[in-house]
């Protein structure tokens, strides 16, 4: 564009210069701001650790008559940095349901992942937080009960030497479906 | 939707605001020397947002902030570019300050009326200083640690109230959890709540008094939009482009090993824009510190504040123009004098280079399968071989002892060598030479002992030395045993290979023919042995307990030469021992990508 053209166009000179101002001034805040939200993002990289099989207990540590108990689950943890050999991950309820059978349930409710308890009494599981009733097995007890479905089973494997272990996996809350956590 | 503009306007009253903020008066047109402002408020920018985004993944604790830091450098996806910008900027913005009190002074604008902006502005000058200082410290790494430790030293001779304002600064008696939740408070939240305060206050008076224009004007009047808002925009461009430079050139800020109290850091150096203070404090002898770090920079401070008074008199203005200039170049010249004088000294470029290796290696370690332990990065260092080793060799074991030569560490001792060169001890290289009759005599074996005429060397001078080709072969065989008795890292698969010839050599080092059990035990106890123990020579257990004991009968016994009992005589502590054990048998992890260690490149 020639001087003259601007001269007699100073109108369009105005409104490049306005452009240009504008668009300089977008393009260096866009900088800080976008190298920003590329690490806020950097979360959405992770997956959550496939489930394994983790020894929790031994069968005769459970109760003959089914009564659920619950026990902590220990595994390696990556947290950011830190890396823990061995570390408390989560909990579980097990349960006789034969000589060499085990159930196992996720303690957090799938309504909106509280630590769900037991209650002997009643011989059912309530969640604190809504009140959510589960029966032994971890069916829904109460129709009124909010959680959208049963309390999360998990596989189990009871080994020869009495071992019992359990396929670890967190699922998602307050959906119908079991989807573990990813 | 301009309905919707003036609905809003109606209620805010925005197109006022916009109107006064776009048609300030610019008298005398748009030209660049006013860009300095908007600038260094863009950087300004930069730093809240960076600095947002950082503090949601910064970590403020003694055995977290390392880490957190080392996790958004080298996990987090782009948060080496992130820290970068945010380091660069921070740097840019010294500058920029200075241009910006520069273009003030030399055009008078510091004058009534606006004295108190020019105040403010030396108010904003000492925050940013305040950031850079506690910013520093936050990745507490070695670089940071031991910076901040002068600062913060520096205070604590403050006259009446020095000690207990050290104390407040640093949260404690000592540098620690607190000392970090303090300046991350200061450097996160007061001070930028305070530089907003004061820039809202600076920019307020700017706009009442108006620009201070050069005279003589070029061109006439112009509003602030839309001309002098590109300059400025082109110019914070180009402080962008800059600052991207460095981040991308050197692939952003640098992070130094994990801060270790225990650790010596001898290139231990403010940033360089505080130079100029460290140099100056140099020139002031013991005992009067206190007026080259507190009274001479305050009185400095106040005749520059005091400018606006000074400039009213006849050659006011020159002098406070010569005075900048005379500070100015001062600061740059302690500045080149301290970087000379850096350069020339081998302490520094020593501690340049062990930093850059631990720096390196403490990332290798933080990567390696095991991981950052809770108790947090520094122990990464402490317990490796290859960081501790040849500083502990160099420490305890190179008054007599070399490493390939030096002391451990790539540094000759002054002390004449009297015992062996432990490079590769017990490795088939090693035991070849030892059995060289050219050899055992040698300051790297025997020659400096009282054993360079014992019976070892008598043998190996007189019985090796005519030894016939098959016998030649037979001690080869020897050597691959006693050898693979150590088990070394780096003789594992030609020690698997072997087996047969090793095999063989065991049966010989064991029989009478060779005559090594005339004096040493191999794998059978022998009361009467007066040399050392043969069995598991060199192994890491071995090695451990000959440098716990040499005297034990096992070894020397009170055959033993000058060697000190570490374990024994409480020199060394079992870890120490066992990490120099570690290093000389070469047991340390290895990053799959090959690294330089200091010994490895040797002096």
């Amino acid at each position: 564009m020639s001087e003259a053209n601007d001269s007699s166009q100073p109108g369009r000179r105005d409104f490049l210069i306005k452009a240009a101002a504008v668009g300089i001034g977008a393009v260096t805040t866009l900088v800080p701001a976008g190298a920003g939200l590329v690490t806020l993002l950097d979360p959405l990289r992770h997956k959550a650790k496939a489930g394994r099989f983790l020894r929790v207990a031994t069968l005769n540590s459970l109760p003959e008559d089914g009564t659920p108990r619950q026990f902590p689950v220990v595994s390696e943890r990556q947290d950011a940095w830190n890396k823990y050999p061995e570390v408390r991950v989560g909990a579980v309820y097990l349960r006789k349901t034969g000589p060499k059978e085990v159930q196992a349930i996720n303690v957090v409710c799938p309504h909106a992942g509280c630590f769900v308890n037991y209650q002997p009494d009643q011989r059912n599981y309530l969640c604190p937080c809504h009140n959510s009733r589960f029966a032994l097995d971890g069916a829904i007890k109460d129709a009124s009960s909010p959680s959208p479905r049963p309390l999360d089973t998990m596989e189990v494997k009871v080994e020869a030497d009495g071992a019992v272990l359990v396929k670890f996996e967190n699922y998602r809350a307050g959906i119908h479906e079991k989807i573990v956590a990813s | 939707m301009n309905s919707l503009f003036n609905w809003l306007d109606q209620r805010t009253g925005y197109k006022a605001i916009v109107k006064h903020a776009l048609y300030e008066n610019v008298p005398g047109g748009a030209r660049w020397r006013y860009v300095w402002g908007s600038t260094l408020t863009f950087c300004l920018v930069i730093q809240f947002i960076t600095g947002t985004f950082l503090w949601m993944a910064y970590s403020p604790s003694s055995q977290t902030a390392w880490e957190s830091v080392y996790y958004i450098q080298y996990e987090m996806a782009g948060g080496w570019f992130l820290r970068g910008l945010h380091h660069y900027t921070a740097q840019a913005m010294n500058i920029l300050l200075v241009l910006h009190l520069m273009q003030v002074v030399i055009d008078g604008a510091y004058k009534a009326p606006r004295e108190m902006n020019f105040w403010f502005g030396l108010g904003l000058l000492l925050l940013v200083m305040g950031l850079s200082l506690t910013g520093y410290l936050l990745p507490w790494d070695q670089k940071g640690y031991w910076a901040t430790k002068v600062a913060t030293s520096i205070a604590a001779i403050t006259p009446f109230i020095g000690p207990e304002l050290q104390k407040l600064i640093i949260g404690g008696a000592d540098y620690g959890h607190h000392t970090l939740t303090r300046f991350f408070a200061l450097h996160a939240g007061v001070l930028p709540a305070s530089i907003i305060a004061l820039l809202v206050v600076h920019i307020y008076l700017f706009r009442r008094h108006g620009l201070k224009a050069k005279e003589p004007k070029m061109r006439p009047d112009a509003a602030f939009w839309p001309d002098q808002v590109l300059k400025d925009a082109v110019a914070c461009l180009a402080v962008l482009a800059t600052v991207l430079f460095l981040v991308i050139q050197t692939r952003g800020a640098e992070l130094t090993a994990p801060a270790d109290p225990s650790e010596p850091y001898s290139a231990a150096r403010p940033e360089w824009y505080f130079l100029f203070l460290f140099q100056f404090l140099k020139y002031f002898p013991g005992g009067t510190e206190i007026w080259g770090a507190i009274i001479i920079p305050t009185v400095l401070l106040l005749v520059i504040f005091a400018m606006p008074f000074i400039g009213n008199w006849k050659l006011g203005h020159r002098f406070n123009l010569g005075f900048l200039w005379a500070m100015l170049g001062g600061a740059a010249l302690l500045t080149w004098l301290a970087i000379a004088e850096d350069r020339s000294n081998p302490e520094y470029l020593a501690g340049v280079k062990a930093a850059r290796f631990e720096a390196q290696r403490v990332k290798e370690l933080a990567q390696s399968p095991s991981g950052i332990s809770a108790l947090g990065a520094v122990e990464l260092l402490r317990n490796d071989p290859l960081t501790q080793g040849p500083k502990l060799f160099s420490k305890n074991c190179a008054s007599c002892h070399r490493f390939d030569g030096h002391d451990g560490l790539g540094i000759v001792p002054q002390d004449p060598q009297s015992g062996p060169d432990l490079k590769g001890f017990a490795s088939r290289e090693w035991l070849t030479g030892m059995l060289d009759p050219a050899k055992v005599a040698s300051t790297n074996y025997f020659g400096g002992t009282k054993f360079r005429d014992g019976k070892m060397v008598r043998f190996v001078k007189k019985d090796v030395a005519a030894y016939s080709a098959d016998e030649k072969e037979q001690l080869r065989k020897v050597i691959a045993a006693v050898s693979a008795e150590a088990g070394l890292k780096g003789q594992r698969a030609m020690d698997q290979a072997d087996a047969a010839i090793i095999a063989e050599g065991r049966t010989l080092a064991a029989g009478d023919t060779m005559r090594c059990t005339e004096c040493h035990q191999f794998r059978k106890t022998d009361e009467d042995a007066s040399a050392p123990d043969l069995t598991g020579y060199g192994s890491r257990e071995w090695l451990i307990s000959i440098i716990n004991d040499p005297t034990h009968d096992r070894f020397y016994g009170k055959r033993n030469d000058r060697m000190p009992g570490f374990a024994k005589e409480q020199i060394l502590d079992a870890h120490s021992i066992q990490l120099i054990a570690d290093w000389l048998r070469g047991e340390w992890y290895e990053a799959p990508k090959l690294i330089e260690s200091p010994a490895a490149t040797g002096k």
